[in-house]
């Protein structure tokens, strides 16, 4: 029941509502998707990839410290460690090589705390293709550290000058683009987002972190199942990716944490669950904030990555269906939390994650309960940041 | 009530100049001036855009002109506030065009009956596919005779074209592949073969081409290949920053009309 139907739908959620001009290439895609992923040499190559080039398995650590401090057990899954220090490279590399196989030529993506856009960067050099990555202006001045790294690797960053200038205004320029020069380029959408078939095609590129989890915490437990599952949610490609395979074991709370900004009713955030409600953007319904005309509001959030005003249809749906539970996390909730890891473990996470981190001040957890945090990205990127904030 | 659109296509005719403009462009109160003008000057069939905060399938043109509209502080409401009278000095057929979301949260029925009260003949939502269109909308749009046009480009498949044909009525928007407009006003091969391809079809619905139309030459050659061409970022960049609204209207469809 949290799977997309045939038409691309969770519940209320999804579906794919894109102009005339891009049907031919979201066809093709929803038509070979899973033809191809599934193919046993697909899959062969892709996680020969994932262990080699990537690092997978990444770890799952217990985070003695941060558990003592809480009271509770505390498993970190490090996808900070993995190849370009988060989560978006297993998407990448996934959609990278199905792009391979449908024969396209050029790749473009929207990066909003950059991770992404490194993340495409990286693919598109080890496969020799060409790489644009439409990122907002604010998003460039405080992403730094990442523009340069996809230069360096080769791909024009275009900047995205409209609305906010971050991340949906990005996802607004890059689609933008795919509409105006379709023919042989894929849009390599970073989260679980946009037309069918990509909110699925993403959760499935991701899903190997909770496949991961499952063996892992069965080492160390003997339990497959922690109590709950844990993550931060801007579009929720790291939470789906973590929530995956326990999607049906309702026995595993699932926590989705958004970013509140400045507050859930300061008129800056980003905590869609909460401030949002059912409308169509970037080709899906889903939980949009938006003014009562139906215009899209401007989100804030102190993570780039976080700052986007709807979240993935399935995220929708999960919280229509109350199957995850959906906390959030203001800036400066996420910021103290990204110290204690920094302090009690040696770990500096990236902001967002740091939003997920925030719960274990908000939920009083048992001592016998098990915690899967996915540390979904390193924070070297948000040193400047971090600097500013603890000035 | 007969629906304008389908009237003015009776009797094959040719050579329409239908042109697409924001509402709340240039100034908040410009679309009543902006409407009567046009019909005035020669234009037969009308656009009116409902601004959008983010237009994906608009180019920066359009992009401009909803960012002013909605900082001018244009809505559908209000809008349809401004048309109310519409009909007692305008009788060529009005199409509003715009993106779903802001119709949905006025509430789909709510949108067409109004509309259609107000004497809109057609909508033009370019990111409600054909699929999602008669699995979710066209029973409602039916039962209230507004014609729901839809685009086809080069890359649409013949399946798809007749699909759309068979599911709407009033017009079919033939977007030409690279812009008509080139320099030199020239089509190629590629999209005259793609517009004879379409006429071919026997569809029932005329056809008209859109998508970067800008003057008298191309707006003329792209009338050999369908029934009418309609002009949109030409026409906002003419009355950016207007300070005579019916004046410059009339220099630019007259511009459009005659040979210069």
């Amino acid at each position: 029941m949290f799977q997309v139907n045939e038409k691309g739908f969770y519940g209320k959620f999804g579906g794919a509502y894109i102009p005339e001009m891009l049907y031919p290439n979201i066809e093709e895609l929803q038509q070979n998707y899973l033809k191809i992923i599934n193919a046993e040499s697909f899959q062969k190559e892709f996680r020969q990839m994932l262990k080699d080039y990537v690092g997978r398995p990444s770890p799952l650590y217990y985070a003695q410290r941060l558990s003592e401090r809480y009271q509770t057990n505390i498993y970190l899954k490090r996808e900070d460690l993995n190849h370009t220090g988060a989560h978006k490279v297993n998407n990448t590399l996934g959609q990278i090589l199905l792009a391979k196989k449908l024969g396209k030529e050029k790749i473009i993506a929207e990066t909003g705390a950059g991770q992404h856009g490194v993340a495409t960067a990286t693919v598109c050099a080890l496969m020799g293709m060409p790489c644009i990555v439409y990122m907002g202006a604010i998003d460039i001045e405080r992403q730094k550290p990442n523009v340069q790294r996809m230069k360096l690797l080769g791909a024009e960053v275009r900047p995205a000058r409209s609305g906010s200038q971050t991340l949906k205004d990005a996802t607004n320029e890059a689609m933008r683009h795919w509409i105006g020069d379709p023919k042989g380029t894929h849009y390599i959408i970073g989260s679980v987002v946009g037309p069918h078939p990509y909110p699925d095609m993403v959760a499935r590129f991701q899903a190997v972190i909770s496949e991961e989890t499952k063996w892992q915490l069965q080492e160390k437990t003997g339990k497959e199942n922690p109590d709950y599952v844990i993550a931060c949610v801007g579009g929720g490609s790291n939470a789906m990716g973590a929530f995956f395979h326990y999607l049906d074991d309702t026995d595993v709370k699932l926590i989705a944490v958004e970013a509140a900004g400045l507050g859930i009713n300061s008129g800056e955030s980003a905590a869609t669950s909460v401030l949002g409600k059912s409308g169509i953007l970037h080709g899906s319904k889903t939980l949009l904030m938006q003014t009562p005309d139906g215009q899209v509001i401007e989100p804030y959030s102190i993570s780039a990555g976080l700052d986007y005003p709807g979240i993935g249809p399935v995220h929708a749906h999960l919280y229509d269906t109350q199957r995850a539970i959906f906390e959030n996390a203001t800036d400066d909730e996420a910021m103290a939390a990204g110290k204690v890891l920094c302090e009690l473990e040696g770990i500096i996470p990236a902001i967002e994650t740091a939003h997920a981190l925030a719960v274990l001040e908000k939920i009083k957890f048992n001592p016998s309960d098990n915690l899967i945090i996915c540390l979904s990205g390193r924070g070297d990127k948000d040193l400047a940041t971090y600097m500013k904030y603890y000035g | 009530m007969q629906n304008r659109i389908i009237e003015l296509f009776k009797e094959n005719k040719k050579e329409v100049l239908s042109i697409f403009f924001t509402a709340g462009f240039p100034y908040l109160d410009s679309t009543k001036t902006i409407i009567e003008t046009l019909e005035k000057s020669g234009a037969e069939l009308l656009e009116i855009g409902m601004p959008y905060s983010d237009p994906v399938a608009d180019g920066e043109t359009i992009q401009m002109s909803n960012k002013i509209a909605l900082d001018n502080g244009m809505s559908i409401k209000l809008l349809f506030e401004q048309i109310k009278d519409i009909r007692k000095t305008v009788e060529i057929p009005l199409i509003l065009m715009g993106y779903l979301n802001p119709i949905v949260q006025y509430g789909v029925e709510r949108f067409c009956k109004k509309a259609v009260e107000l004497g809109i003949d057609g909508v033009i939502l370019p990111d409600l596919p054909i699929d999602l269109y008669i699995d979710e909308y066209k029973d409602l749009f039916e039962k209230y005779n507004l014609s729901n046009i839809l685009l086809v480009t080069p890359q649409t498949s013949d399946t798809r074209i007749k699909m759309i044909d068979e599911n709407t009525s009033g017009f079919i928007y033939m977007v030409s592949d690279d812009s008509i407009t080139g320099k030199t006003g020239q089509l190629s091969e590629k999209q005259i073969e793609y517009f004879n391809r379409v006429n071919a079809m026997e569809l029932k619905n005329p056809r008209i081409i859109g998508f970067g139309i800008s003057n008298h030459h191309n707006f003329s050659t792209a009338c050999q290949y369908a029934s009418g061409a309609i002009i949109g970022s030409a026409f906002i960049r003419a009355i950016h920053n207007s300070n005579d609204l019916e004046a410059d209207i009339k220099r630019f469809v007259s511009g459009i009309l005659k040979p210069a």
